[in-house]
């Protein structure tokens, strides 16, 4: 269409032009506590129109609030910091316009339900990053004779599809089988993870077999299709129909059909580092020794 | 006195963006025993906000492309200010890196016959950019988060770093910060420390960048007395979002304008065409049907002036605005609907196309995107030795953002992802080797209570100044009066006004507790800011001539004795100070690729 007359860049301001007269202010209902407990606040401020529920809150954090713990930093819906519920879907605060939501009512805003409570909206995603180091690494098969690595575009687009999560870990929040059993965190991967095993299984290049641990320590036989993970994923990634259907798929194949997964593998030549892949699953310790300034110098080594 | 938790390793990087987890790789590698330590949970750095294309002459769209054309376009587009042995190890390096990121796991777009595809971007003379769509940084740093996890590194995440220890003879051996989830003390013994901390954004009001980017390494390696070069050249990336005003500074791909979107003003001209200066005048197309040519052949016809590098665009479309020829929202069109077809945009542009709808209501395959000049990125930085990526602290190594050199006065678009991998790889590697040739660490103890001490006072002034106040003041102060274009009275009012805000940030209060606490957050980076500050403005003032991103409308041209020289700023004496010293010489051999060029 159209270079840019005067007419196009009317339509660049068409929300504003055209919605009802806002209201004056905004109030967020914003949860404000910890571990130990709190409550849902009021904060009223000034409508400015044009902004995100991010924006929102920053303001809030500038006037009124200066304690006020948020997580974010792209404020570009690239990054997967600023998960919350608002009005109490999942979403991410920097890509949720203010204009989309009725503000005649306080919008409330609260900290992701399936994690633990750290500080008001900030909760703790540790489970994530655990699960992270339980999965063995891309293990590439040889270059070609020519030094590259060759792979279609349609091959590339599968994994890609996958490659752009954000780790918002919105679906992890809302699949049930950990939001609502606790006790299957340590036996299931979730989602977001799910879609990180697809993409390595259907890479290209990867030549490493996944499919015991995705069927046993990783669970997928807990995943029962209710397809909410792939609802909220604000990537549109089809985490249900490309990663866990296909996932699923295969691993039966690996109980009932291990030649044919031999078949597929065997041309590839992996390249024998496992012993490394495995020593590295331990979870990194975080917690160090806590000493005192008054105690006497460490010398250490 | 204070209580800390205490943790020892080998080696310490400080940010775990791109330059950091390729530099832990690398430590890691070599045997050393490797920490990282960033501000925010892994895989958010800033690095997922670079879209574009990591930049390395692989040859693969061109096969005329090699390392010395990339060092070439780099040395040019930094005004010849970069460290030439530093532009040189990049262009040698960075396709090896590219590869090796492959081998890790990392999917780029491909070529008709399965190899990496290469985009155009401005200022590189072939199409250069390994790239995945428009979201190469989350690709890259996605990469190297896997590979780091593969390999077991210890990662210790939302922890501000906020001084560097240093034993009796000046070399860094730790770090003292505090954690974000609980407010409680923490050190690292290292003996040796990478920084690896990104930019300086939030120092100005418009910036791309996220609120991590508050020059921490900078800051942490001025008070350690480190030397900082040409602090005064930043980067305004020509095209910000400018509308709606929360998502104002927020960055649009030069992929877009790569792949043929023009710039026009209110007038609907292509208004690139009325800015090409002599410098670039031989290698630019001058007519529209020229630059149109160009995307299809790149070998008969010269590429459009929308592509020439960001400074000289930049200064452009601020020209234009000033000239009130700007679009409603005070910037300028940047109009890909008019010229390539809505499902072009889509599959090359998906986050921009994303961007726009969600944030904007825009979309970009219909209407033109309003856009402006944002704070991007920081050229200027640590100095440092090339090869090894070494301070002039012994110790302390930099790499990526956080280190200057590299780009000189102004960073081609594609050279930073590029840079992060080429100079976190050295800087690992040389940061081990120290290491291991040392013996343990002290942690020295009235080191560790004196800066508690100063870090946790203002919980104690309730009555203290709002620091988002300060911020803002300190934000509002950089963008008018040591923003685009820069005068020798501006600069000074700049100078004056930053001794008060150093005042202010001194006494400024927090409420609440420890625990997650923003504001006590943003009480400690705006010290960083406060430091980043000062070292701009005061080589802004020193450097009395227009050069890539330092642009003084007192001095317009640029000054060939200013052009041989650094701006060194260090802290002397409690305070920063600032002298030229002699940029190193560029070997003969390498002179020559200058006198073919022309
Ligand atoms: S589809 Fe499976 S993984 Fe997704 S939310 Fe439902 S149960 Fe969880
Ligand atoms: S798969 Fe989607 S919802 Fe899940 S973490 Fe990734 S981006 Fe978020
Ligand atoms: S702040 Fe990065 S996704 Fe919202």
């Amino acid at each position: 269409m159209a270079t840019p007359t005067r007419e196009s860049t009317a339509s660049t301001a068409r929300p504003e032009a055209t919605a009802p007269t806002p209201p004056a202010t905004v109030t967020l209902r914003l949860w404000r506590g910890d571990e130990a407990g709190g409550e849902f606040r009021d904060y009223t401020v000034e409508n400015l129109g044009g902004e995100v529920v991010l924006d929102v809150v920053h303001r809030i954090q500038a006037e009124q609030a200066p304690d006020l713990a948020v997580r974010w930093n792209c404020k570009a819906g690239k990054c997967g910091s600023c998960s919350a519920e608002v009005n109490g879907r999942p979403r991410l605060m920097c890509m949720t316009r203010m204009s989309t939501l009725d503000v005649s009512e306080p919008v409330t805003v609260s900290p992701l339900r399936g994690n633990p409570i750290v500080r008001d909206l900030v909760t703790d995603v540790s489970y994530n990053y655990a699960v992270a180091r339980r999965i063995p690494p891309f293990q590439p098969g040889p270059r070609e004779p020519d030094g590259t690595y060759r792979m279609k575009q349609v091959d590339a687009d599968r994994v890609q599809e996958f490659r752009k999560c954000i780790e918002c870990f919105l679906c992890q929040n809302v699949c049930h089988v950990i939001r609502d059993h606790e006790d299957n965190k340590p036996n299931f991967a979730g989602p977001r993870y799910f879609a990180r095993l697809a993409e390595l299984e259907m890479h290209p290049l990867d030549v490493l077999d996944r499919r015991e641990l995705i069927s046993s320590d990783l669970g997928i036989g807990l995943c029962n299709i209710t397809k909410c993970c792939t609802e909220v994923c604000p990537e549109g990634i089809h985490i249900t129909d490309n990663a866990i259907i296909p996932l699923k798929e295969r691993v039966v194949d690996a109980r009932y059909d291990p030649i044919a997964w031999l078949g597929r593998k065997i041309r590839r030549r992996p390249d024998p580092t496992p012993a490394k892949v495995a020593a590295s699953f331990a979870p990194a310790a975080k917690t160090g020794e806590v000493i005192s300034t008054d105690a006497p110098t460490r010398a250490e080594d | 006195m204070a209580e800390y938790e205490s943790h020892d390793f080998d080696v310490v990087i400080i940010g775990a963006g791109g330059a950091g987890l390729r530099a832990a790789i690398e430590a890691s590698a070599t045997g050393a025993r490797t920490a990282l330590v960033c501000k925010s949970l892994l895989g958010k750095a800033h690095t997922v906000m670079a879209e574009g294309g990591v930049a390395a002459a692989l040859g693969n769209v061109w096969p005329e492309d090699n390392w010395k054309v990339h060092f070439r376009d780099t040395m040019r587009g930094g005004k010849m200010l970069n460290n030439w042995r530093m532009a040189q190890l990049h262009a040698l390096e960075s396709p090896e890196r590219v590869l090796e990121l492959e081998e890790w796991g990392a999917v780029f777009d491909r070529t008709p016959d399965g190899r990496i595809l290469q985009r155009d971007f401005g200022g590189h003379r072939y199409a250069r950019l390994a790239h995945v769509g428009d979201r190469t940084g989350l690709e890259l740093l996605r990469t190297c988060q896997q590979r780091a996890v593969g390999l077991g590194i210890e990662v210790f995440m939302e922890c501000k770093i906020v001084r560097l220890l240093q034993d009796d003879s000046g070399a860094v051996n730790g770090a003292l910060g505090f954690w974000r989830e609980s407010g409680k003390l923490v050190a690292f013994g290292a003996k040796a420390v990478v920084l690896a901390s990104g930019g300086v954004g939030k120092t100005w009001k418009f910036t791309s960048n996220s609120w991590e980017s508050t020059g921490d390494g900078h800051a942490l390696a001025l008070w350690a007395g480190a030397d900082m070069i040409d602090m005064e050249c930043v980067q305004f990336h020509p095209t910000g979002m400018v509308w709606p005003p929360s998502a104002r500074g927020l960055l649009v791909t030069e992929g877009v304008r790569g792949d043929g979107g023009v710039l026009r003003n209110s007038e609907g001209r292509r208004f690139m065409f009325d800015y090409i200066s002599d410098f670039f005048a031989k290698e630019t197309a001058d007519t529209i049907e020229e630059g149109d040519q160009w995307y299809e052949n790149k070998k008969d016809f010269r590429r459009p002036p929308e592509l020439l590098p960001r400074d000289e665009v930049a200064r452009s479309i601020n020209s234009e605005i000033k000239a009130g020829r700007g679009s409603p929202h005070g910037g300028v069109f940047l109009d890909i609907a008019s010229r390539r077809s809505p499902e072009y945009i889509r599959r090359r542009l998906p986050s921009m196309y994303h961007q726009f709808k969600e944030l904007a209501d825009v979309d970009i395959t219909k209407e033109p995107m309003e856009i402006g000049p944002t704070l991007h990125y920081i050229m200027g930085g640590v100095r440092v030795e090339a090869d090894t990526a070494a301070t002039t602290v012994p110790g302390l190594y930099a790499a990526g953002e956080v280190a200057g050199g590299m780009h000189g006065a102004n960073r081609l678009g594609g050279n930073s992802l590029s840079d992060l991998l080429v100079f976190g790889r050295r800087a690992g590697q040389s940061a081990a080797e120290h290491a291991l040739g040392r013996s343990g660490t002290v942690i020295d103890n009235a080191q560790v209570d004196a800066v508690s001490a100063q870090s946790l006072a203002p919980f104690e002034r309730d009555s203290g100044e709002n620091p988002y106040t300060v911020h803002q003041d300190l934000q509002d102060t950089m963008q008018s009066l040591v923003g685009i274009i820069r005068n020798e009275s501006e600069l000074l009012e700049a100078k004056e006004k930053l001794g008060e805000l150093d005042e202010r940030a001194s006494k400024v209060g927090v409420e609440g507790h420890r625990q997650f606490n923003p504001g006590w957050h943003l009480a400690l980076d705006l010290e960083s800011m406060l430091a980043v500050a000062h070292c701009t403005t005061l080589g802004a003032i020193e450097r009395r001539e227009s050069r890539g991103g330092h642009t003084r409308e007192d001095y317009p041209e640029p000054d060939p004795e200013l052009g041989k020289v650094n701006m060194v700023t260090r802290m002397r004496d409690g305070a920063v100070v600032v002298v030229r010293e002699p940029l190193p010489e560029m070997p003969d051999e390498l002179k020559t690729l200058f006198e073919e060029a022309h």
